[in-house]
């Protein structure tokens, strides 16, 4: 009995602790910092556990779109070289496909175009808050994936965008994400070209953005221009795998 | 320690001590304290990023909200900050729309600095607040349901008696707490009707459904748990309802601390401290 009563005091002794190692933990800002990143590995574990079936976002009706797609983030990226691609209606456009990839290609608006493609109604939900329903069309990530044929090593892929979000003129900033292989080969994955019937406009990501339902907008990478497989992010810009992750968002935005 | 009571040593009659809060409940309660109050401002942190609210799947600029913070002129001399519910706009300047910023310069948002976590504006990092929280929230929560039920005291201290849930006795309870009538003797040893729907509508209402509608606006959680979407109508529908549930949760806290101070706040604070709790046994006259 009394050893017992020891052990539970025991553990709330443990408890008391710990919440006040936690409370310290605040003085020193890049230990505390990981503590509270702790969460996104744990939300990242958990729901990776929940998804392994690899089950489909909701796909809506046509009648349930958003009367209006609010366009966010880049609405016209400004470099010559986007100004020039957009003159010419993206003719001379082209996606790379490279890095731990056997055989890297790349191809034309017109070639993706030709290829079968996934027509899907989902939800865009932003990290501020909001959402809008629209209707994709566009290429499986996955095939294009398969075409490449993958190396071993291979853990990412990650999309460099002709859009420059900070407005840096040296091009350091361009808005880049990144996806793991579990999220790349989803059958939702796609590289979308067209936004409820029409070709994406530019305020949409003109001519190619990802879109990877089950996470949140900033994943949504627009202005696509050259797809790279990589087995570590560390190395690429910032580090953290995207433009908002270098600037303190999660790399998993599934909540 | 055991359950039952456990009598002064003095021969005093007026006053008795009892064991009132076990050890898991008094643990669970504080570690939600932390978590909650922390949740909510990390919460309106990231309300702030988006200060409308509306119902159904979709919601964004373009569609109707059905609550929003906003300045009436934004950028003039005196900016007026509105919260704008169902078509009625309220003044709220100074709180929420526009209030104090940095250097005493006017910050458009919907909740002021002071309500935040962090302090300023930074969505990122209120996210990471929010959900590291909500796990130990959860855990905790999880922990205290589960000891509930284990050790009884749930059966034993929080489900109404058959005589407690009748009319006569509701209104009778209603009453007392109308003329801020505490019970003593017999009656204080255990909880009042009112209390025990309170605690239940907190407990097992409030709390799991922030989490429930908490879960609905993630993404990933929604392709495995989708019925949630049909349960709470949509996405942003469930946004608003985790914003009014936070709301009535405040409210509850308000009437919740109100009651301890009115019903004695060393004692009651005391005792969800260290377990006893002490009782009149005589009525007040």
């Amino acid at each position: 009995m009394s050893g017992q009563a020891f052990s539970r005091r025991g553990l709330v002794t443990g408890g008391a602790l710990a919440l006040g190692g936690l409370m310290l933990a605040g003085c020193d800002q890049i230990s505390f910092r990981r503590v509270l990143d702790a969460g996104e590995g744990l939300t990242l574990h958990a729901q990776r556990l929940l998804l392994s079936g690899q089950p489909l976002a909701r796909e809506y009706a046509l009648k349930d779109r958003s009367p209006v797609f609010k366009a966010n983030g880049t609405k016209h990226p400004r470099t010559p070289e986007y100004l020039a691609m957009q003159a010419d209606g993206f003719a001379s456009w082209r996606l790379r496909i490279d890095g731990l990839v056997r055989r890297p290609f790349a191809l034309s608006l017109a070639q993706l175009r030709g290829l079968p493609s996934r027509t899907q109604v989902t939800r865009h939900d932003c990290v501020e808050g909001w959402s809008a329903i629209g209707q994709w069309t566009g290429v499986r990530l996955a095939g294009l994936l398969q075409a490449a044929r993958l190396l071993p090593n291979a853990r990412y892929v990650v999309f460099h965008c002709a859009d420059d979000l900070a407005g840096s003129a040296d091009g350091k900033d361009r808005y880049y994400e990144s996806i793991d292989l579990f999220d790349a080969f989803h059958p939702q994955t796609i590289l979308a070209y067209a936004l409820n019937g029409a070709p994406l406009a530019v305020e949409h990501g003109a001519p190619l953005r990802l879109r990877v339902e089950r996470q949140l907008g900033y994943k949504q990478a627009k202005y696509l221009m050259r797809i790279e497989v990589a087995d570590a992010l560390d190395h690429i810009a910032g580090g953290k795998g995207g433009f908002w992750e270098d600037r303190g968002y999660e790399w998993y935005a599934g909540i | 320690m055991d359950q039952n009571l456990k009598e002064d040593a003095q021969p005093r009659p007026a006053r008795q001590v009892i064991y009132r809060h076990s050890r898991i409940v008094r643990l669970t309660h504080w570690i939600n304290v932390l978590a909650v109050s922390l949740l909510l401002m990390s919460g309106l942190q990231i309300f702030n990023a988006h200060p409308a609210l509306y119902w159904g799947q979709f919601g964004a600029d373009y569609d109707p909200p059905i609550l929003e913070m906003t300045a009436a002129n934004p950028g003039g001399a005196h900016p007026v900050g509105q919260l704008r519910v169902a078509g009625h706009a309220f003044t709220t300047t100074g709180v929420l729309g526009v209030s104090k910023g940095p250097g005493g310069h006017p910050a458009y948002q919907g909740f002021p600095n002071w309500a935040t976590l962090p302090g300023w504006r930074d969505l990122a990092t209120g996210r990471r607040w929010h959900f590291f929280l909500a796990w130990l929230f959860v855990l905790n929560g999880a922990a205290y349901l589960l000891a509930g039920v284990v050790n009884g005291h749930f059966r034993r201290d929080i489900a109404p008696t058959r005589a407690q849930l009748r009319p006569s006795h509701i209104l009778r309870d209603i009453w007392d707490h109308i003329r801020l009538r505490h019970p003593t003797g017999e009656a204080a040893k255990s909880y009042n009707v009112l209390q025990k729907f309170a605690y239940i509508a907190v407990a097992f209402v409030l709390l799991p459904a922030m989490v429930l509608t908490g879960l609905t606006m993630s993404p990933g959680f929604d392709a495995f748990a989708p019925w949630l979407l049909d349960l709470f109508g949509g996405r942003q529908s469930a946004r608003t309802i985790h914003f009014v549930s936070a709301n009535l949760i405040v409210l509850f806290v308000v009437v919740h601390v109100v009651e301890v101070f009115l019903a004695g706040v060393f004692n009651e604070v005391g005792s969800m401290i260290t377990g006893r709790y002490a009782i009149r046994t005589e009525p007040h006259k």
